[in-house]
C-alpha cells in the first residue's frame, strides 16, 4: 500500500483529528500523529490484514532545539507486502525534572523495549508503560541526557574528571 | 606527581551505583541465585555483562547489560561532516567495516540523488570488498562459536583463512580491519593492479577449505548434540523481536535485504538465499543459525566470482577510470529525514538521517544495530536452558559488542 491509502485508512478508523501533519517533501513521506493514539494506531496497523505492519524496523529520538519538541520516529515495514511507513509522535522537550511522556509499544513489538530504553538513556524519553525503563548503554548513576542538543556533561563522575 | 592528579576515586560501592543489579537478593526464591556472567569473560563475545538467575543448573532469566564499550556514535556523528563519519561507521562493527560503509555511502548517495549515475565498476569493486569481508565476519563467528562449544581446531584455521581475506583488503586500502575504503560518490582507489588475479586464486584456495570446515565441525557429533534443539527461536517471536540476518534466516524465513531491496548490483548478481531447516533438530535451534552462516559463505564465494568475471571483463580496468571523480567537494542533502537500511552480516543495518539542508553535518544520525537488537531476544531463547547452553546461545547469536553499543 502507498503511504496515501495507509494515511486514508487511518482517517477512516481513528477521525481526521489524529494526524497533525504529514511531510511529503523527502524520500520517504512522514505522517504526524498525536501521540495519545499512538499504541492504538499500531496496534491497528500491525493487526489489519491490508497493512499487516508486522516488522518495526528502528525507533529514532529527534531533539528539535528550535521548535522546543521532542520527535519520535518509527519506522514500520512489512515483510509479507514489502511496504513500509514512518510514523512521527511530538510532545514538548520538557526539562530534568519534567521529562516529556509518550505512550510505549512494548506491549505490540518486543523489540520496541530496548529501542525505547535507548531513547529514555541517551534523550530522557519517558516510555509510559514500559515494563523496565532503566539506562541501558550510560552507567545507572550517570547525569543527564547526552543526545539533548543543550546537554552538558557533568564536571566528576566517580572522581573521573569527564571534560578532557 | 601532585595527588590532585589522582584519576580515579576508588570506593566500594562505585559499582552498585554504576552499574546495579536488575534483581535484589531478597527478591530471590530461596532456590534461586544470581550469577554474573562477563563483562571479561571470553565466551561473552566482548564487554557483554549477564545477570543470569538460576534455580540449580537451569537459567531462569538473563538480564544483559551492555555500555562498556559506548564510544558515543551519534554524538560525535552529530558535530562531524558527513564524509569524516565514515571512519566511525568503521568502527561500529570492527568485523565487517566494509558492509557497514557500504550501507552508509548508500544512504547518502540516495539523499544527494546521484546513486544510479556511478561507474558500474565502483558498484562491483563495492560489492567485491564488502562480500569479502562478509567472509571474514562469518569466519569468526564460526570459528569463535567453535571454541564455545569447545572445538579449538576450527577457529585457527579460519583465522588462517580470515588472514589472507585482512591481506587482501589492507593491500586494497592499507588497513587490516578499518578501512575508509568506500566514499560517498566513489573509492579511496582503483583496485591495485594484480588484485583480479590474486583473488582469484584465494578463491580456489579456499573453497576445499570450506569442504574441510564442514567435516570438521558442522557434521561433528559433539558439536551436533551442543547446538541442536538448543536455543530455538520461532519464527514469529524473531520478527516481533527484530531479528534480521541470520538469526531471522536461521528461523526459516528467505529474507535478505540484498534480494528485498535489490541495491547495488546485487539483483544483477546470481546467489541463493539459505535458510535454516532444522536438519539436525528444530527449526531455528543453534545449530541452524551456524549452518546458515557457512551457507552463506558459500553464496559469498558465488559473489566475489561473479564481481572478478565483471571486474576483468565488461568493466576492466582502464587508464581514464577515476574512482573519486564522482566524489562531491561537498555533501549537502536537501533538507529530509530519511532511513536507510543493508544487510551486513549480522542483519540489517540501517542509518536514519535528518539533514537540515544548509549544513553538510548531519542534525541526527542515528545507528540501528542489528546486534543490538538481535541480543534483545536473548532472554526469549535461554529460559530454561541449563547454564553451558547458554553460552551455545550467545555464541550463535553472533553479537559485537563495538556495534551493540556503538
Amino acid at each position: 500500500m502507498t503511504f496515501q491509502e495507509i494515511k486514508e485508512l487511518i482517517i477512516q478508523e481513528f477521525g481526521a483529528e489524529t494526524v497533525v501533519a504529514e511531510n511529503l517533501s523527502g524520500l520517504q513521506p512522514i505522517l504526524t500523529i498525536v501521540k495519545e493514539k499512538l499504541p492504538l494506531i499500531a496496534r491497528f496497523l500491525w493487526s489489519n490484514e491490508k497493512t499487516y505492519f508486522d516488522y518495526l524496523s528502528c525507533i529514532t529520538a529527534i531533539d528539535d532545539l528550535k521548535t522546543g519538541t521532542i520527535e519520535v520516529v518509527y519506522n514500520f515495514y512489512s515483510i509479507p507486502y514489502n511496504h513500509y511507513f514512518t510514523l512521527k509522535v511530538e510532545t514538548s522537550r520538557g526539562d530534568e525534572n519534567n521529562l516529556p511522556l509518550i505512550p510505549t509499544l512494548c506491549e505490540i513489538y518486543k523489540t520496541a523495549n530496548w529501542h525505547e530504553r535507548e531513547a529514555f538513556d541517551l534523550f530522557g524519553i519517558v516510555f509510559e508503560g514500559h515494563p523496565d525503563l532503566r539506562r541501558i548503554l550510560l552507567p545507572a548513576d550517570w547525569e543527564g541526557y547526552p543526545l539533548r542538543k543543550d546537554y552538558k556533561e557533568q564536571e566528576y563522575y566517580h572522581g573521573i574528571k569527564v571534560a578532557y | 606527581m601532585p595527588t590532585d592528579r589522582i584519576q580515579y576515586v576508588y570506593h566500594k560501592d562505585n559499582l552498585q551505583k554504576s552499574e546495579p543489579t536488575r534483581t535484589k537478593p531478597e527478591d530471590l526464591k530461596s532456590e534461586e541465585m544470581i550469577i554474573n556472567l562477563g563483562p571479561q569473560h571470553p565466551s561473552t563475545h566482548g564487554v557483554l555483562r549477564l545477570e543470569v538467575i538460576t534455580d540449580g543448573e537451569f537459567v531462569k532469566e538473563v538480564i544483559p547489560h551492555m555500555g562498556y564499550l559506548h564510544r558515543c556514535f551519534e554524538k560525535h556523528a552529530e558535530n562531524l561532516p558527513y564524509n569524516q563519519i565514515i571512519p566511525f561507521v568503521d568502527r561500529m562493527d570492527y568485523l565487517a567495516s566494509m558492509n557497514s560503509e557500504h550501507v552508509y555511502v548508500m544512504g547518502l548517495e540516495k539523499m544527494l540523488g546521484i546513486e544510479n549515475t556511478l561507474p558500474k565498476r565502483i558498484e562491483y569493486i563495492r560489492v567485491l570488498v564488502a562480500e569479502l569481508n562478509r567472509l571474514a565476519s562469518h569466519f569468526v563467528a564460526i570459528g569463535t562459536y567453535g571454541i564455545d562449544i569447545g572445538a579449538f581446531t576450527p577457529f585457527l584455521w579460519l583465522m588462517r583463512d580470515r588472514e589472507h581475506i585482512q591481506r587482501l583488503l589492507e593491500w586494497v586500502c592499507g588497513a587490516r580491519m578499518l578501512y575508509n575504503y568506500i566514499w560517498v560518490g566513489g573509492l579511496f582507489y582503483d583496485l591495485p593492479v594484480g588484485f583480479e588475479e590474486r583473488c582469484a586464486d584465494f578463491i580456489k584456495y579456499l573453497k576445499p577449505k570450506m569442504k574441510e570446515l564442514e567435516a570438521l565441525v558442522i557434521n561433528n557429533k559433539i558439536f551436533i548434540q551442543r547446538t541442536a534443539n538448543i536455543g530455538v527461536l520461532p519464527l514469529d517471536l524473531a520478527i516481533n523481536y527484530g531479528c534480521s540476518g541470520p538469526m531471522l534466516r536461521g528461523s526459516g524465513l528467505k529474507y535478505d535485504l540484498r534480494r528485498v531491496d535489490g541495491y547495488s548490483v546485487y539483483p544483477e548478481l546470481d546467489f541463493d538465499i539459505p535458510v535454516g531447516k532444522g536438519d539436525m533438530g528444530t527449526i531455528g535451534d543453534c545449530w541452524d543459525r551456524n549452518y546458515v552462516r557457512v551457507l552463506e559463505c558459500y553464496e559469498s564465494i558465488k559473489i566475489i566470482e561473479q564481481c572478478l568475471v565483471q571486474l576483468t571483463g565488461t568493466h576492466k580496468r582502464t587508464r581514464e577510470f577515476d574512482p573519486q571523480a564522482m566524489v562531491p567537494k561537498k555533501i549537502r542533502p536537501k533538507a529530509m529525514d530519511f532511513y536507510v537500511r543493508g544487510e551486513t552480516p549480522k542483519g540489517e543495518l540501517g542509518f536514519y538521517f535528518r539533514s537540515t539542508g544548509n549544513t553538510d553535518i548531519p542534525y541526527r544520525c542515528k545507528g540501528r544495530s542489528p546486534c543490538f537488537v538481535n541480543l534483545s531476544v536473548i532472554n526469549e531463547l535461554s529460559r530454561n536452558t541449563m547454564l553451558a547452553d547458554l553460552i551455545a546461545i550467545i555464541g550463535s547469536i553472533d553479537v559485537v559488542m563495538g556495534e551493540v553499543d556503538r
